[in-house]
């Protein structure tokens, strides 16, 4: 259990590391972005609701960090043409909680977030709950884990090709 | 432009190497081919798979209208239209469940899920009526190949075997791939929509031109073999089947390399399990064609496409406004393959996927160029002059060809004509 003084020190650099985060993502600095994972990091976008089994059913996203990497190197090469021109992106992330620590020590974070996307096709509200494990490594926190749970994810959906 | 006069003139607006660029942005047109195409021909809805147990339901569509595949009690599948027979509700709000019936929120009117109206609230109201003549609304021919449901709103009109033609073989060589002979529609779909319209998905997905250049980002960062099979040198064929239906033939590709499983990027030793049980199933001779030969990469007019590991189902929704419901083909009794199928499919296809977010950008900005009207035309002639025909008759051309794409037209404008 943390102490009230380490809870409000905790929460600071959280809400510090997801606006980073959002900045990154809104900004398309995706090898700065790719640097917030650990090694085993695990990216999910479900379809379908908020639970499904990924290892059973289809999601949007389901990344291990090779394929975290993969999709970066994809968006690198310029010519991964549904973001050349790149989307021009702002989100608002709210609603930060603390969720407790988990037992390997991994910090448990949720919140919403509410993205604004121009692109060639249109302009398009995205929506989400957003949950994250997030690890202290050599003094930083990194994301082992992000799972973004759209508002809408049971509906067709046009195409979600920046970072989310 | 006057609609009516346009309508006795589809032989202006396609021509065998061209086509008017209205034929995608025209919404009296897109109204038309609801009528003629959607609601006349063969469309496919679901598979048997989707609905296993007595009972069980799951909601589909046909175009804009949304369609409950039920399997009753007696095991028989039905496609009922979610349509209270009362004041239109929809019955069933659900994407999937299991019920014997279906009650309507708005008057509690109650139908069996083979259509029946079983019972209506207040029922002293309704003295003498006959029930029979209020069930839930039906397509009205079901068949279904290889466990693949289709459906035709027109009572009279060629069977599904007549309209799969010759694509019923690529269905057949499908199913080959389960050592069981079965494919299983288990994992779930995503649905991606584009404002675009239909016809650009149709087209696309035997379009060998293409993947060479639009998926030219994921092709030079990802260890994939896919690239060869689409370029000037590869050996692979664009197919046309007649009734609309097109493949493309990567079986003269795979041929030569002469490696099991190399159609999916791996080998035999990597999913020991599933070719022993092929091996099983079929003997070593055939199964090791089986596993040479891969799956059909091929589009079922209007709207199947089975592509290698995948299955697509084009719903149009409006003339702009269309839906890809994507999963990854499961083949029953082959665990191991499935858990691979599905981690590729979630790679490749969906909002987020590495090659249909592109595909899918490509119809959008084709889509927005047609609009413009000069010039008027969207030229299809690659390949025209070097179309041959096959031994069975069908006419072929190199992968980059339009042969798909010509075969399409031809067939579009014989339903477009003959309403």
């Amino acid at each position: 259990m943390l102490s009230r003084e380490s809870s409000a020190t905790l929460m600071g650099a959280v809400t510090a590391f997801l606006n980073r985060e959002a900045r990154l993502q809104d900004e398309h600095q995706y090898e700065a972005w790719e640097r917030l994972w650990t090694d085993d990091g695990v990216y999910w976008v479900p379809a379908n609701g908020a639970n499904i089994d990924p290892e059973r059913e289809m999601s949007i996203i389901y990344d291990n960090r090779s394929r975290i990497a993969l999709r970066v190197r994809q968006l690198m090469t310029g010519k991964h043409f549904t973001q050349t021109p790149q989307s021009n992106l702002r989100r608002l992330v709210s609603n930060i909680e603390l969720m407790g620590e988990q037992p390997g020590g991994d910090i448990a974070v949720a919140s919403n977030s509410l993205i604004f996307e121009s692109s060639l096709r249109d302009d398009t509200l995205w929506a989400a709950r957003n949950e994250y494990r997030l690890r202290h490594v050599d003094g930083d926190l990194r994301m082992a884990y992000k799972k973004v749970v759209l508002v809408n994810n049971d509906k067709a959906i046009y195409t979600l090709s920046f970072l989310v | 432009m006057n609609v009516v006069r346009r309508m006795a003139q589809w032989n202006e607006l396609i021509h065998p190497d061209r086509i008017h660029g209205s034929l995608y942005t025209d919404r009296s047109i897109f109204e038309a081919e609801l009528q003629n195409i959607w609601y006349r021909t063969w469309v496919y809805v679901g598979h048997e798979s989707e609905v296993p147990k007595a009972n069980d339901y799951v909601v589909k569509s046909i175009g804009p209208q949304s369609v409950i595949m039920t399997r009753d009690e007696q095991g028989k599948v039905n496609l009922l239209l979610n349509r209270c027979s009362h004041r239109g509700n929809q019955v069933c709000s659900y994407d999937r469940g299991n019920a014997r019936s279906f009650t309507c929120p708005f008057h509690s009117w109650t139908f069996a899920n083979d259509g029946r109206l079983v019972g209506y609230a207040f029922p002293d109201g309704y003295e003498g009526q006959d029930r029979a003549e209020l069930a839930l609304g039906r397509v009205t021919r079901v068949e279904s190949h290889r466990g693949f449901v289709f459906g035709s709103f027109a009572a009279e009109g060629p069977t599904l075997k007549e309209h799969l033609g010759g694509a019923a073989e690529t269905i057949d060589r499908l199913v080959r791939t389960s050592p069981e002979g079965e494919v299983e529609v288990t994992a779930g779909f995503l649905k991606h929509r584009v404002k675009a319209n239909w016809k650009f998905i149709l087209e696309n997905e035997c379009d060998g031109y293409h993947p060479a250049f639009v998926h030219t980002s994921i092709f030079g960062v990802a260890d994939s073999m896919i690239g060869k099979l689409y370029g000037g040198a590869s050996t692979a064929l664009t197919r046309d089947y007649g009734n609309g239906h097109t493949e493309i033939d990567l079986r003269p590709e795979f041929r030569k390399r002469d490696l099991p499983m190399s159609w999916f990027g791996t080998s035999e030793e990597r999913l020991p399990d599933y070719t022993a049980r092929m091996k099983a199933a079929y003997g070593d001779t055939a199964a090791r064609e089986i596993m040479i030969d891969g799956t059909p990469h091929v589009m079922i007019f209007p709207n199947l496409f089975i592509a290698e590991i995948q299955m697509f189902v084009i719903q149009p929704l409006g003339v702009d406004d269309s839906v890809q419901h994507v999963t990854a083909l499961q083949f029953k009794g082959a665990p191991d393959l499935n858990r691979r199928l599905r981690q590729q499919t979630m790679g490749s296809v969906g909002p987020a996927g590495f090659l249909l977010a592109d595909d899918s950008e490509m119809y959008e900005r084709c889509h927005r160029g047609v609009l413009a009207r000069n010039p008027e035309w969207v030229f299809l002639g690659r390949g025209e002059k070097r179309e041959r025909r096959d031994e069975l008759g069908f006419k072929i051309g190199h992968v980059t060809d339009e042969v798909p794409s010509r075969g399409i037209w031809a067939h579009y404008r014989k339903l477009m004509e003959a309403a």
